[in-house]
């Protein structure tokens, strides 16, 4: 069946920052990896490596052993999304293959045995989608699935089962945050079984107003189902409510929040010493204050990547060392301050 | 303390009231076995639990052939153990991915190539129609122009994939 593809527009990028889709896969006749032993880990890993080889026309991927890789470098992946906390700090073989663009990465021995993820820029779910879809068929030249006809595509956690597909949206919600509607669109997102979760996705707390959505069910439902209502209904329902809730801020408090913004950009401008939830929380409110006109600068594109790159591993790749936290703090205000002055 | 019948060191000690009298053995592991005394310090004791465990779960408890989990295990890690454990736990499994799933028992979508049943497409295609109808009636005819190009284009791939089966 086709599909229209997404059409990445700026309209959005008042809200949506960025657009992921996952999969989870199992090796069929193997134990999940929680139960693996480590010659059972390894030999997944094999097998995924040939999976991702016989896939080479279709993705080309570079492989990172995190087993051999420092700390430093296993946060900056965790840093850009391309791998979990859990992956990230976990013992025992594992890795991560990514592609050479840095928008599609496949974990191996997370959760499962494999978890393949594609990132897009704005509400583009479905070219996420498409592009791991093409992954997981060009991997099954090698590999077998576990696959149940009732159960469909089977994985640890009963969470997953079934299609196995997440999608997400990172979306910027400072003005139901502001209003304190925020606890509203909570319960209305857990009663249509969506999750609202933090910055770095599953028990991260938020940063920045930025809040990621995904849907929780994953059975039941085919993948276009779940797409088209992730992409039709649910995402545009939110952007809507947090547009209301900027039209709100700005006709009840406008000199407030005009001050605010210049206030924060000013901060940022000339600090000395930055921690990073203060650069999240101010930089939150410059990009507010880009999409709603208040300021007429910094661009957009610089903001949003300011949102990453103020993160501590992403300064240690920086400067090429290892920062303590006094450390890190001058070196987020040293950047902040190269980036903002003349912006 | 010497065994009651030889000199050697006494392992087994046995305190037997017979009548109301007191009677005390005293047995080294030799004598023990002659008199069919289990010594038990040749079995530690997490081997003996470990033994009795074994054979509660091999009596009673169900357990997957893949992976040795039992229903405990899963419910304790709320993770399954191996693809097995699905078919291992019979309603067990329904109940605990119901509850995970928001009810949802029948996995409808995709499944690894030259799998595809034909029931999902059936099941895609009264779904559509569905949506199609709640469409019409919200009077979003955009929306079910699109809905009916997804039907014909279902309707189109039908055919083929039952050659593609042949």
């Amino acid at each position: 069946m086709s599909h229209p593809k997404d059409h990445p527009s700026k309209d959005d990028a008042d809200v949506v920052l960025t657009s992921r889709a996952r999969l989870a896969r199992n090796l069929s006749g193997m134990p999940f990896v929680h139960l693996a032993s480590e010659t059972q880990l390894h030999a997944i890993i094999d097998k995924a490596k040939q999976g991702l080889a016989a896939a080479e026309e279709t993705e080309q991927t570079n492989w990172i052993d995190l087993e051999e890789t420092d700390a430093l470098h296993r946060r900056l992946l965790y840093e850009r999304h391309l791998i979990s906390r859990p992956h990230a700090d976990a013992n025992g073989p594992r890795g991560v293959a990514v592609a050479q663009d840095a928008m599609l990465s496949i974990m191996v021995n997370e959760e499962d045995h494999v978890r393949m993820h594609a990132l897009g820029t704005g509400l583009t779910p479905r070219n996420c989608f498409d592009r791991i879809k093409k992954l997981d068929e060009a991997m099954q030249a090698s590999a077998e699935w576990a696959f149940h006809p009732r159960w469909g595509f089977q994985s640890a956690c009963p969470t997953n089962v079934g299609t196995a597909v997440r999608f997400s949206a990172m979306l910027h919600l400072p003005g139901l945050r502001l209003t304190g509607e925020l606890d509203k669109v909570r319960q209305a997102a857990k009663d249509l079984h969506l999750a609202v979760r933090g910055y770095y996705g599953e028990g991260s707390e938020s940063s920045g107003n930025f809040y990621q959505v995904s849907n929780q069910i994953t059975l039941g439902c085919s993948e276009d189902e779940l797409l088209d209502r992730f992409r039709e209904t649910i995402v545009p329902g939110i952007i809507e409510y947090e547009r209301a809730a900027r039209r709100m801020l700005l006709k009840q408090s406008a000199t407030q929040l005009e001050d605010r913004v210049h206030r924060d950009l000013a901060v940022l401008q000339s600090a000395r010493r930055v921690k990073v939830d203060e650069a999240m929380r101010r930089l939150s409110m410059i990009r507010l204050g880009c999409c709603t006109g208040l300021l007429d600068g910094p661009p957009l594109d610089l903001v949003n990547g300011l949102f990453q790159q103020v993160q501590t591993g992403h300064l240690q790749q920086l400067t090429n060392r290892t920062l303590t936290p006094e450390e890190a703090q001058i070196a987020r205000a040293d950047l902040l301050r190269a980036r903002l002055s003349n912006a | 303390m010497k065994c009651d019948r030889c000199n050697r060191p006494a392992v087994v000690h046995q305190l037997v009231i017979k009548d109301g009298n007191k009677h005390e053995m005293h047995l080294c592991e030799a004598h023990a076995a002659e008199a069919g005394i289990p010594n038990p310090g040749k079995h530690p004791v997490n081997e003996l639990m470990s033994s009795l465990t074994t054979q509660v779960k091999s009596a009673g408890m169900p357990t997957c052939k893949g992976c040795g989990c039992t229903l405990t295990d899963i419910r304790k890690s709320s993770r399954f153990g191996c693809p097995q454990c699905y078919d291992a736990f019979g309603q067990a499994t329904e109940a605990l991915v119901r509850s995970a799933q928001g009810g949802s028992s029948q996995h409808v979508g995709r499944a690894p190539l030259g799998q595809a049943p034909e029931n999902q497409s059936q099941y895609e295609s009264q779904r559509l129609v569905q949506e199609l109808d709640r469409a019409v009636r919200a009077e979003q005819y955009e929306r079910a122009a699109e809905i009916k190009s997804k039907l014909a284009d279902l309707a189109d791939q039908r055919p083929s994939k039952k050659e593609d089966t042949k």
